[in-house]
């Protein structure tokens, strides 16, 4: 067994303490990783090939056509990204402006407003490390990690000893679900500690509560047990470091994030509260960050080719874009939107030219114009990735591959442009 | 899993002493820890009329497929590996508290529970707090398992 760690990629929490076995330069083994870790890891069982118009082509000439595609788009579309590196990424934004393109990643429909909300100091966050060390409070709130993240409760959140929590989960933690539905991660949090929510009703629950840390009778149109709700409030309040771990579930019920400013900011007055988003593609949150580092906008952006000006905002999302059909060629970088996408959103990407980078075949890869796989990021290339709670991590290199890492393939399609 | 009680009823009851206990309802009493086996009762194993209980205790206690000495069973199909067990279990952390304690990857190989391959591998069982002569009835990782997949019979 190889003595040295390495990164795991299959979600955001990139647990760093993963050793591997190879054999006939391949992973054999993986240690400490969970299965979702390990698929991931093992690669896929169905890799991309590189083809141009449904032939195979060279790597050559499937770079030269993506390129003449994008030059000859009067406004593409470059999608993906949660899947590469930050280095990746920094390409892919250089591109876009290169090419007058819409940007976007996952985030646009997922975490990107607690990001950018994050990133403009607006919600007080912490490191995972210091959740594993101080937190004695931790709510999982839409969030079902036992399934999303499967390491999360045993390497940070609940179970782990850390420095102020020395005597155990059962003494030192209180781990808290708030959720529609009972999850694997409220049955370990137990009855007593999971508050069920009916759906959409998240913003009033936190009114609810900011009524309760406030000493007032907490009422909700749902007629939630007040005894219930002001007991939680107790817990909170009395908490030496408190964390919210949000969860799709609740980012996809808020319309707005003003309920959660409320309650962060009533939890801050009477409490100690911090938030992380439970991101999932293991490098959302640096694409997020990156792009916020060159342009003020997580997402959801439009460049333009002679001014090199961005226009942001929700109307060029990828899915309004794809919607209002205003874009003319798409490159789709580690990521599926015909299987992840509203069908009815995604049928226009078979319209016009696409071109995928992956490395496994995908359905929107069986749609391209071009396809061109590329190296298994923390497997077979190394490079820079952001944790969900903000911290850089270091990808390294495993095993060899044939295949140019994505970097590599932007960086060869911008110079050809 | 069935109580001292139901096994006792299963036993011989003529306190023969055969087996070396006192009494048949001593050997009940150590037939869960595993601290005898159902083949140490010689009139269980060899009389005739007591064939049916005997073939009971014995799928009870003797031969289930992949238990280990202690009645530990992982069901290698549910486990997801999240490594729950591995950092809740006392021993764990006993033994390695700057590894599987503080939640990170085991650094040592006195720990009973280790992820393998996305799945939980169990090794030094005999070290498990359910068993021996201070046993206590630890539940910490069948209750943190999200998906059921730990269980003692
Ligand atoms: S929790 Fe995520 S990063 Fe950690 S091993 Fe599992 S898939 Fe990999
Ligand atoms: S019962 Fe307790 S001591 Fe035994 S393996 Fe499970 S957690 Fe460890
Ligand atoms: S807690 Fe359950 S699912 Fe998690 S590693 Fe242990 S046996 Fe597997």
């Amino acid at each position: 067994m190889s003595s040295e760690y390495y990164v795991c990629t299959g979600c955001a929490l990139l647990c760093d303490d993963i050793e591997v076995e190879t054999e006939d330069g391949k992973l054999s083994k993986v240690h400490a990783a969970c299965l979702k870790g390990v698929a991931r890891m093992k690669g896929c069982s169905n890799p991309l090939e590189c083809t141009v118009d449904g032939e195979k082509a060279d790597i050559d000439s499937a770079i030269a056509k993506a390129a003449s595609i994008l030059k000859n788009a009067k406004n593409p579309l470059i999608f993906g990204h949660g899947n590469s590196s930050s280095e990746a990424q920094k390409v892919s934004i250089g591109l876009a402006k290169k090419t007058g393109a819409y940007i976007d990643d996952t985030s646009s429909f997922c975490q990107g407003p607690i990001i950018e909300a994050i990133l403009q100091e607006k919600l007080k966050t912490c490191t995972l490390d210091d959740v594993r060390h101080k937190a004695d409070v931790i709510i999982f709130w839409g969030a079902d990690p036992s399934n999303s993240h499967p390491r999360h409760l045993s390497r940070y959140s609940y179970f782990p000893r850390g420095k102020e929590r020395q005597r155990g989960w059962e003494e030192d933690r209180t781990a808290i679900t708030i959720d529609i539905r009972r999850s694997s991660t409220a049955e370990i949090c137990r009855d007593t500690r999971f508050y069920q929510i009916p759906m959409s009703a998240d913003a009033e629950f936190m009114d609810a509560l900011v009524s309760g840390l406030s000493s007032k009778v907490p009422k909700t149109s749902f007629d939630f047990d007040k005894k219930r709700i002001l007991e939680l409030a107790n817990v909170m309040k009395k908490a030496k470091f408190g964390v919210i771990c949000v969860g799709l579930g609740l980012v996809y019920s808020l319309e707005e994030l003003e309920p959660l400013f409320k309650l962060m900011e009533k939890l801050n007055e009477v409490s100690n509260f911090h938030l992380i988003p439970m991101v999932g593609q293991y490098n959302m949150r640096g694409f997020n960050q990156n792009l916020f580092a060159e342009t003020g906008s997580v997402n959801r952006l439009k460049f333009n080719g002679e001014t090199g000006n961005t226009d942001h905002g929700a109307e060029y999302s990828v899915v309004e874009a794809l919607k209002n059909k205003s874009v003319d060629a798409a490159l789709i970088i580690g990521s599926d939107p015909l299987s992840s996408l509203p069908l009815s959103v995604a049928r226009y990407l078979t319209e016009i030219p696409l071109i995928t980078i992956d490395p496994c075949q995908n359905l929107t890869a069986t749609r391209s114009t071009v396809t061109i796989p590329c190296a298994l990021g923390g497997v077979e290339a190394g490079g820079t990735a952001v944790r969900m709670d903000g911290v850089e991590i270091e990808l390294k290199k495993i095993i060899e591959t044939d295949n140019l890492s994505d970097e590599e393939i932007l960086t060869r399609i911008t110079e050809a442009i | 899993m069935a109580n001292v009680m139901e096994i006792y009823q299963l036993l011989p009851k003529t306190n023969c002493k055969e087996c070396g206990k006192a009494t048949c309802m001593a050997f009940a009493v150590d037939l869960p820890g595993r601290k005898v086996k159902v083949d140490d009762c010689p009139p269980l194993m060899n009389e005739a009329k007591y064939k049916a209980n005997y073939e009971k205790l014995l799928e009870m206690f003797g031969s289930v497929k992949d238990v280990t000495e202690t009645g530990l069973i992982v069901h290698n199909e549910k486990c997801i590996g999240c490594g729950n067990c591995v950092v809740a279990c006392p021993v764990n952390v006993a033994n390695d508290p700057l590894g599987a304690g503080s939640g990170k990857a085991p650094t040592s190989d006195k720990v009973i529970f280790k992820v393998e391959d996305g799945v939980v591998r169990a090794r030094n069982v005999q070290e498990c707090r359910r068993f021996g002569d201070n046993r206590i009835l630890c539940v910490a990782c069948i209750d943190t398992c999200p998906t059921k997949a730990i269980e003692f019979v």
